[in-house]
C-alpha cells in the first residue's frame, strides 16, 4: 500500500500526465503552419496536405465569385511574413499595395467555396487556413481579411488652422 | 484649459500614490503611526482626484474636443451620447485611466473599512495598491497620455503631443474617426466595465495576501477578511465573460459566441485562477490545508489580471507576435515579471510558516476532491497559456512559425472540463477529512438514478453523438445532486423542526448562503453548459444564393427571403436590411431580418437575424452586400441548439451569487 502522502503524489502525477497528454496530442491534431506565399511554393512537397495558415495580399481583378455555387476564387501575392519586415517597408498598406502593383511577385490561386466576404478587396490581406492540392491551388477552408487603411491611427484629413 | 488641468491632476495623483507607497513603507518600518496615517490619507485622495480627471477627459469625448488625439480617434460628431461616454473605454489610454479610477474606487474603500485588529496589516495593502496604482498611473502619463493634442508645427505636419512643439498651432479636426462599428453597441456600456470591475477587484486579496506575508502572520485572516472582494471579483469576471460572448454572438455575425482568440483567452485566465481560489480558500478555513497554495493562486491571478488587461485593450487582436509593436508591452512585462518574482519570493522564505493543521488523508475526502478541482483548474490555464506560447516557443526554438486554433483548446479543454462537471456532482456529497466509495455510493445512488433514465431517454429518441450523450449525462447528475441536497436538507428540517416546506427552505438557505447559493451556482453552471454543448455539437448551418421568393431548409425549417430594403439612417450607416420569414412545415412562425450596415468610413458590419426559443436558434446572416440591386442575396442560416441556456444559466448564476454573498442577518454561517 502507498503511503498518504505518496498516495497524493501519485494522484497529481497522473493528472499532470493527462494533462501533458492532452496537451501533446491536442498540438498535434490541430497545428496550422504559417506560411507566406513564397515559402508555400518553396516548400510545396513537404507541406501538401498539412494544415496551412497563408497570408497574403488580394490581387483585386483575379476575384471570380458565383454567387449560385456559392465558389470563390482569388490570387493572393506574396508579402511578408514578420512584423518586422512589414515595418521596415513602411506599414501594412504600404507593403499590400507594393506586393498587388509588381507583377513579377509570387501569386498562388486561392479556392474557397462560401459567400464572398465583405472585405474581399484589391490590397486587403487575406489570412486562410486550408491546404495545398495536389494541383497546386490552396484550398481555403478559412478567410479572414484585413483592410489595414480603415481604423489605423493617422493624422487627421480635415483641419481648421487655429 | 481642460487637458491641462486633467493632465495635471494625473501628475498630483501619481505623486501622491508615490507618496502614499513610500510611506507606508517608512511607517510600517519605523512604526510610525502617523506616518501610516499621512499615507492613508494620501491614497485616500486618489479617488476624488481621479474622478475629476476621469470626468475630464468624459467631457472632452461628449463636447467633440477632436483636437484632443484621443477624442479625435474614438469618436466622432453623429455618434449618440451613451457611445461617446462609453468610447472612454473605447480605446487604450482611455481604458487605462477607466482602470486606475477603479483601483482607486476599491483602495479607498479598503482603507476607509475599520482597522482595529489588523493595523500591522494596513502598510503593507497600502503599499501594493498604491504600487499598482502608481504603475497604471506612469503608464498613462508618459507613454499613454489620454490628453496629448494635435498640433500643425512650422513645416504643415501634424504631430500628437501634450504641449506646443516650438511654433506649433493648435491643430481643430472638423470630426473624428469615430468609434470602431464593432464597438458600437449596447454591450459597450456595460461588458468592458464589468470585466475591469472583475480586474481590479483581485487587486485588493492579492494586497491583503502580500501583506499577510511581509508581517509574519500565518493566519486565514487575509482570506475572511477579502472574501467580499473576492466574491465580488467573480462575479464581476464572470458576468463580464458572459457579456462578451453575447455580445460575439449578436454582432459579430458568424453563428458563435467564444472564438478561443488571445484576448479572449486573456480574460479567461485570471477566472481560471479566482475560481479554484475561490474552492481552496474553504479549504483553508475548514481544514487549516493548502494554506501556500492559495497565496500563490492569488498571486498568479493578479499576474494574469495585469496581463489580461494589456492583452485586451492594446490592440494586439490578431497576433501574439505584435506584443512589442506597443511602446507599453515591455512596461508590462517588467511590471507582471518584478511583482511576480517579489511575491512569490515572500512565499518562498516563509515557506515553513505555512504548513498544513492537518494532514490529508482521505483521496475522496472533500478537502481531496476540491483539491482535484483546482488541479483540473490549474491543468486548463495550462493549455490556454500553451496555445498562447507554443506559437513563440516554436519560433524561438525550432524556427518554424506555427499557431493553434480552437480546435486546439477545443480537444483539450473538453475532457477537463467533462471531469469538473463529475467533480461538482461528487464533491457536494463528500464530507470534510474521510469518505469512501462505500459513504459516496451511498449518497449518489438516488441521484444516479433520475440521471441514467434521462441518459436512456436522449438515447431512445436517437441521440447517437457520444460527446452529447456524456455531456448532459453529467449535466443531469450535477442538477440531480444539488437538487438532492436541497431536498435532503429541507426533509430533515420538516421533520426535526416541524416547519413547513417553505419555511423549511428559506431557513436551510439562509442559515448556510455560502453552501446553498454554491449549489445554486453549480446549477447555474450546468444550465450554461447545455448551451455549449447544444451549439458546440449540435449546430448545423446551410448557406445559398436567394432570389426573392426562394426558399432554403435547414434542421427542419424553411426560410423564404421576402424583400430587400436598402435606406439611410440617421448616423450616416447605409442600411440594408432583408426581410426573412421562418417555417416549420406549414406553420409561419415569424419574421427576422438580417441586415449589414455600412459606417460612413467605409466599415461594414453584419446583424444576424435571429428567432430565438428555448429550444433552438435560426441565426440568419445577410452576407454580401454588393449584390443588392440583382435581387438576388446570398445567406448563412446556423441552427444553433439550446444556445438561450448559456444566457438563462447566467441569470440562474446571479441569483445563486446573491444568495451566497448576500450579508447574513442572524448569524455568521462559518
Amino acid at each position: 500500500m502507498v503511503s498518504g502522502r505518496n498516495k497524493f503524489l501519485v494522484g497529481g502525477l497522473f493528472i499532470l500526465a493527462a494533462v501533458v497528454y492532452l496537451i501533446i496530442s491536442s498540438t498535434k491534431a490541430s497545428v496550422e503552419y504559417f506560411k507566406t506565399v513564397d515559402e508555400l511554393l518553396a516548400q510545396r512537397e513537404t507541406v501538401m496536405g498539412k494544415s496551412i495558415r497563408l497570408s497574403g495580399a488580394v490581387v483585386g481583378d483575379t476575384i471570380t465569385y458565383n454567387p449560385d455555387s456559392l465558389t470563390l476564387s482569388f490570387e493572393v501575392a506574396h508579402i511578408p511574413g514578420k512584423n518586422e519586415e512589414i515595418d521596415a517597408a513602411g506599414g501594412l498598406a504600404a507593403v499590400l499595395h507594393e506586393a498587388v502593383s509588381d507583377p513579377l511577385r509570387s501569386r498562388i490561386l486561392i479556392s474557397y467555396s462560401g459567400i464572398k466576404p465583405d472585405l474581399l478587396q484589391n490590397e486587403a490581406q487575406a489570412i486562410m487556413t486550408g491546404h495545398l492540392g495536389d494541383d497546386g491551388i490552396f484550398y481555403a477552408d478559412e478567410l479572414l481579411l484585413k483592410c489595414p487603411t480603415k481604423y489605423e491611427q493617422g493624422v487627421p484629413e480635415q483641419v481648421s488652422g487655429n | 484649459m481642460i487637458v491641462e488641468f486633467g493632465y495635471g491632476i494625473l501628475i498630483l495623483t501619481f505623486i501622491l500614490s508615490l507618496y502614499a507607497s513610500g510611506a507606508a513603507i517608512f511607517g510600517a518600518v519605523k512604526k510610525n503611526d502617523k506616518v501610516i496615517e499621512t499615507a492613508r490619507r494620501a491614497q485616500l485622495l486618489t479617488f476624488p482626484l481621479l474622478a475629476i480627471a476621469t470626468t475630464s477627459l468624459v467631457y472632452l469625448l461628449i463636447s467633440n474636443h477632436f483636437e484632443v488625439n484621443y477624442v479625435y480617434s474614438v469618436t466622432d460628431i453623429a455618434m449618440p451620447l451613451y457611445l461617446k461616454i462609453t468610447a472612454l473605454w473605447g480605446g487604450q489610454p482611455g481604458s487605462l485611466l477607466f482602470w486606475a479610477f477603479l483601483l482607486s474606487i476599491f483602495t479607498s474603500a479598503v482603507t476607509l473599512r475599520k482597522w482595529d485588529r489588523d493595523r500591522d496589516i494596513l502598510p503593507w495593502v497600502i503599499v501594493v495598491t498604491s504600487v499598482t496604482l502608481g504603475f497604471f498611473l506612469a503608464l498613462i502619463i508618459f507613454f499613454e497620455n489620454p490628453f496629448t493634442r494635435w498640433w500643425q508645427t512650422e513645416t504643415g505636419d501634424f504631430v500628437a503631443q501634450m504641449f506646443a512643439p516650438t511654433g506649433a498651432i493648435l491643430a481643430n479636426p472638423m470630426d473624428g474617426q469615430g468609434l470602431n462599428p464593432l464597438l458600437r453597441h449596447p454591450g459597450m456600456i456595460i461588458h468592458p466595465p464589468l470585466l475591469y470591475l472583475g480586474f481590479v477587484s483581485f487587486v485588493i486579496p492579492f494586497a491583503f495576501a502580500i501583506a499577510t506575508l511581509i508581517t509574519g502572520r500565518t493566519d486565514d485572516r487575509w482570506i475572511r477578511l477579502t472574501r467580499g472582494w473576492t466574491l465580488l471579483a467573480w462575479l464581476f469576471l464572470s458576468l463580464g465573460l458572459v457579456l462578451g460572448m453575447r455580445w460575439a454572438y449578436d454582432v459579430l455575425g458568424w453563428g458563435g459566441y467564444w472564438g478561443w482568440d488571445p484576448v479572449e483567452i486573456a480574460a479567461l485566465m485570471p477566472w481560471l485562477t479566482g475560481t479554484p481560489f475561490l474552492h481552496s480558500v474553504m479549504i483553508e478555513e475548514k481544514r487549516g490545508l493548502l494554506k501556500i497554495w492559495n497565496l500563490f493562486l492569488i498571486i498568479l491571478t493578479y499576474s494574469l489580471v495585469i496581463f489580461g488587461t494589456f492583452l485586451t485593450r492594446s490592440g494586439v487582436l490578431s497576433s501574439v507576435h505584435a506584443f512589442a509593436q506597443s511602446a507599453i508591452g515591455p512596461m508590462f512585462f517588467a511590471f507582471i515579471g518584478l511583482t511576480f518574482i517579489i511575491s512569490t519570493a515572500l512565499v518562498i522564505t516563509r515557506w515553513k510558516d505555512f504548513h498544513s493543521d492537518m494532514p490529508m488523508k482521505s483521496m475522496l475526502s472533500r478537502e481531496a476532491l476540491f483539491l482535484l478541482n483546482n488541479l483540473l483548474f490549474m491543468g486548463i490555464l495550462i493549455v490556454c497559456l500553451w496555445g498562447v506560447l507554443f506559437p513563440l516557443i516554436s519560433e524561438l526554438v525550432t524556427g518554424v512559425k506555427v499557431t493553434v486554433g480552437p480546435p486546439f483548446y477545443e480537444r483539450a479543454v473538453a475532457p477537463l472540463l467533462a471531469a469538473l462537471m463529475a467533480l461538482m456532482g461528487i464533491a457536494p456529497l463528500s464530507v470534510w477529512g474521510r469518505s469512501t466509495l462505500k459513504t459516496l455510493g451511498k449518497a449518489a445512488w438516488k441521484p444516479v438514478i433520475p440521471t441514467l433514465v434521462i441518459s436512456i431517454l436522449l438515447f431512445s429518441f436517437g441521440m447517437r453523438n457520444w460527446i452529447g450523450l456524456i455531456g448532459f449525462t453529467l449535466i443531469a447528475f450535477v442538477i440531480m445532486i444539488s437538487l438532492f441536497e436541497f431536498a435532503k436538507g429541507t426533509k430533515a428540517r420538516v421533520i426535526s423542526m416541524k416547519e413547513n416546506i417553505v419555511q423549511a427552505i428559506t431557513h436551510l438557505v439562509t442559515h448556510n448562503r455560502r453552501r446553498y447559493g454554491g449549489y445554486i451556482i453549480h446549477i447555474a453552471m450546468v444550465v450554461m453548459a447545455i448551451g455549449i454543448l447544444g451549439i458546440e455539437v449540435f449546430q448545423t448551418t446551410a448557406q445559398k444564393s436567394l432570389s426573392i421568393g426562394d426558399t432554403i431548409e435547414i434542421s427542419g425549417y424553411t426560410v423564404q427571403f421576402d424583400s430587400l430594403a436598402q435606406f439611410p439612417n440617421s448616423d450616416g450607416r447605409l442600411i440594408t436590411r432583408a426581410e426573412m420569414s421562418i417555417f416549420k412545415g406549414d406553420q409561419f412562425l415569424g419574421i427576422v431580418h438580417p441586415r449589414f450596415d455600412v459606417y460612413p468610413s467605409g466599415q461594414p458590419m453584419t446583424i444576424a437575424g435571429v428567432r430565438s426559443t428555448l429550444a433552438d436558434d435560426l441565426y440568419i446572416v445577410l452576407a454580401n452586400w454588393e449584390d443588392v440591386s440583382s435581387s438576388k442575396a446570398p445567406f448563412k442560416i446556423y441552427h444553433n441548439p439550446l444556445i438561450n441556456w448559456l444566457w438563462i444559466g447566467s441569470l440562474i448564476f446571479i441569483i445563486g451569487y446573491l444568495v451566497a454573498a448576500w450579508p447574513a442577518k442572524e448569524r455568521s454561517s462559518n
